[in-house]
């Protein structure tokens, strides 16, 4: 090999190097700010939710249809899926009415997003648990997660 | 809110591409430069480097559909340079074939990269297992001091022997405690931040709270300093250190923590002689080098001389001497590359290396729970105080401490645990970066009397 070939390999290869660095710096300057929700999206996203309430996740086996109440004063007692967002609380429009001291008005609610359900804390007192801790954000339920309320035990059932 | 981050796993299929022109470049480089040939199984080898990396992209396709676009390909970048400087130290060598074993402990990298990202759908789960991995941290630390189990290597008893294998159980222990540390931290770092006195500006937490934690960190750190192993020793220091200071937001526990370094580094250095040797090599090498002397600082002098004789753009690939420096394929791979491919090329590594803890703290603004904010700082934290470390050490900046520079350095256990946290990384990202579920949807809005309402004080 000539040396001016290995010259010319040598400073291909550190320009293959740098290119793949500028790259990757490039596709992370284009990341920075995200990609804004087109106008048009966005209000053809908004018009929908106000003529009827967010289609619940397509039927599928093993999806869960109701939510039930396994433990506490309202034990028994559920709400369909369909009606989907269901509002838990003590106030009289909650979906799953519960008859529990430690419970806020409006409590939580669970709601679908894509295949996905979740519950959402809608700042509460005394807070919602899944298992030991306390949900701070929208949280991915699945068929037998129990949500803790107050006294009160939920889960979502087939 | 705006805007959604958008999933980009095209730009990362591009800058993938590019990657393993990076990767298999350098290998048909290596053939060029040393064998004055193209390699003849270049295709062979390509085309697994490639079917690993696009195996890999896949699966992030699906499992992890909004994880950040570019970890991925800096990683793949410099697992391929790695393994072609590796090759490169072999084919020097003529008896070794460290780039083979490398390219066998990739794979079993990036099929645990897929079982982590396949099985973890959730990275929030992991803080059920935080006192289970701060143990089992524990368990892997003291292996290898165990009898029969154990084997020294250099000096350093940080090996156990699997059947054939040989395996650096601290690296698996780094991930592990680090995943203790977050779970711990979130729980009680309101009560580490708040509660407790004041003792001369600084203010103390109770014991309780910090109790659990400092018993875990000075048992790994006691552990260390009995395995002679320095440079992971300053890995979790600091990592504890960066852990608590992110918890708590408080400036204090970073100048605690440094003079509570700068004093054991101290004790260290006259109390251990291993240490001392080390900063005298790091304070004068050239006295330790050449004949009629310990000859100690032949590696680091060697090195220095490596990076010197690279100048700018470096020798080129086959071009330099890098086997006289001793490790070179692991340790002191940075010098070899500084050797061959010159300051250009180290920049450009360092850059990679930058933009891998940058994109991880990116990862730990942008998530939405506070375990994940801390895991991906914690993993940032072990990414960039690894690479300070070692690459200081090679460049004598600080005193040199034994450690693997991630990605590139021959070693397994390494390789396979840095594959583990970019899955880890990537799992948080993807969360972070996924748009927030739509719950905005409210079919009755005259109830407002009900909700809380904000009242006018004055």
């Amino acid at each position: 090999m000539s040396e001016l070939t290995l010259l010319l390999v040598k400073i291909a290869y550190l320009a293959i190097l740098w290119i793949f660095v500028l790259s990757a710096v490039s596709v992370i300057r284009s990341d920075m700010f995200g990609a804004r929700v087109p106008e048009a999206d966005r209000r053809r996203g908004q018009r929908p939710k106000k003529e009827k309430a967010p289609k619940p996740p397509s039927r599928r086996r093993g999806s869960p249809t109701h939510v039930l109440v396994v433990e506490g004063a309202n034990a028994g007692e559920q709400a369909s899926l369909e009606d989907a967002p269901v509002l838990i609380g003590r106030g009289s429009d909650a979906a799953i009415r519960l008859d529990d001291d430690y419970v806020s008005t409006r409590h939580a609610r669970i709601a679908a997003s894509g295949d996905q359900w979740f519950v959402e804390d809608l700042g509460s007192t005394n807070g919602t648990y899944i298992g030991t801790s306390r949900i701070t954000q929208p949280t991915t339920l699945t068929l037998g997660t129990q949500v803790r309320i107050g006294k009160t035990i939920l889960e979502l059932r087939k | 809110m705006g805007f959604v981050h958008r999933r980009r796993r095209g730009a990362e299929l591009f800058l993938l591409v590019l990657a393993l022109l990076v990767g298999i470049g350098a290998y048909a480089a290596v053939g060029i430069g040393v064998q004055g040939e193209v390699p003849a199984d270049l295709l062979g080898y390509g085309g697994w480097l490639a079917g690993l990396v696009i195996a890999a992209h896949i699966v992030v396709r699906i499992v992890a559909p909004y994880a950040d676009p570019v970890l991925l390909p800096l990683v793949a970048a410099l697992n391929g340079l790695g393994l072609a400087v590796i090759h490169r130290l072999d084919l020097a060598a003529g008896d070794t074939t460290f780039a083979r074993q490398q390219l066998t402990w990739m794979t079993v990298g990036v099929v645990l990269f897929i079982i982590t990202l396949v099985v973890l759908r959730d990275h929030r789960v992991l803080q059920r297992f935080t006192y289970t991995c701060g143990l089992a941290a524990l368990v892997l630390l003291i292996l290898p001091m165990v009898p029969g189990v154990g084997r020294e290597i250099n000096g350093a008893r940080i090996w156990i022997s699997v059947g054939p294998f040989s395996l650096q159980p601290g690296e698996i222990a780094k991930v592990m405690l680090v995943v203790a540390f977050a779970g711990y931290l979130v729980l009680h770092r309101d009560a580490l931040a708040l509660a407790g006195r004041r003792l001369l500006f600084i203010d103390l937490p109770r014991g309780r709270d910090l109790g659990p934690i400092l018993v875990m960190w000075a048992i790994s750190l006691g552990v260390l300093v009995l395995q002679k192993d320095l440079g992971s020793s300053l890995l979790f220091f600091g990592l504890f250190l960066v852990m608590l200071y992110v918890a708590t937001e408080r400036p204090g526990w970073l100048v605690v923590g440094g003079l509570l370094f700068f004093a054991g580094a101290f004790m260290a250095a006259t109390i251990f002689s291993h240490v001392q040797t080390r900063v005298d090599l790091w304070v004068d090498p050239f006295a330790y080098y050449g004949e009629g002397t310990s000859d100690k600082g032949r590696q680091i002098v060697e090195s220095m001389f490596g990076m010197a004789w690279g100048g700018l753009i470096g020798r080129g690939f086959g071009e330099g001497s890098p086997w006289r420096i001793s490790y070179a394929e692991s340790d002191f791979i940075m010098a070899a590359i500084g050797e061959e491919l010159g300051l250009t090329g180290v920049l450009a590594v360092l850059l990679m290396f930058g933009l891998i803890v940058e994109r991880a703290l990116r990862a730990a603004l942008i998530s939405r729970d506070g375990f994940g904010k801390l895991l991906a700082t914690g993993l940032a934290a072990v990414f960039a105080l690894q690479i300070f470390v070692v690459i200081g050490g090679v460049t004598r900046l600080i005193p040199l401490t034994g450690l693997t520079t991630p990605f590139l350095s021959y070693g397994g256990s390494s390789l396979v645990a840095n594959w583990v946290i970019i899955a880890l990384l990537l799992r948080i990202s993807d969360q972070a970066r996924r748009p927030v579920p739509d719950l905005s949807a409210d079919p009755q809005d005259g109830s407002d009397s009900e909700a809380t309402q904000v009242v006018k004080l004055s």
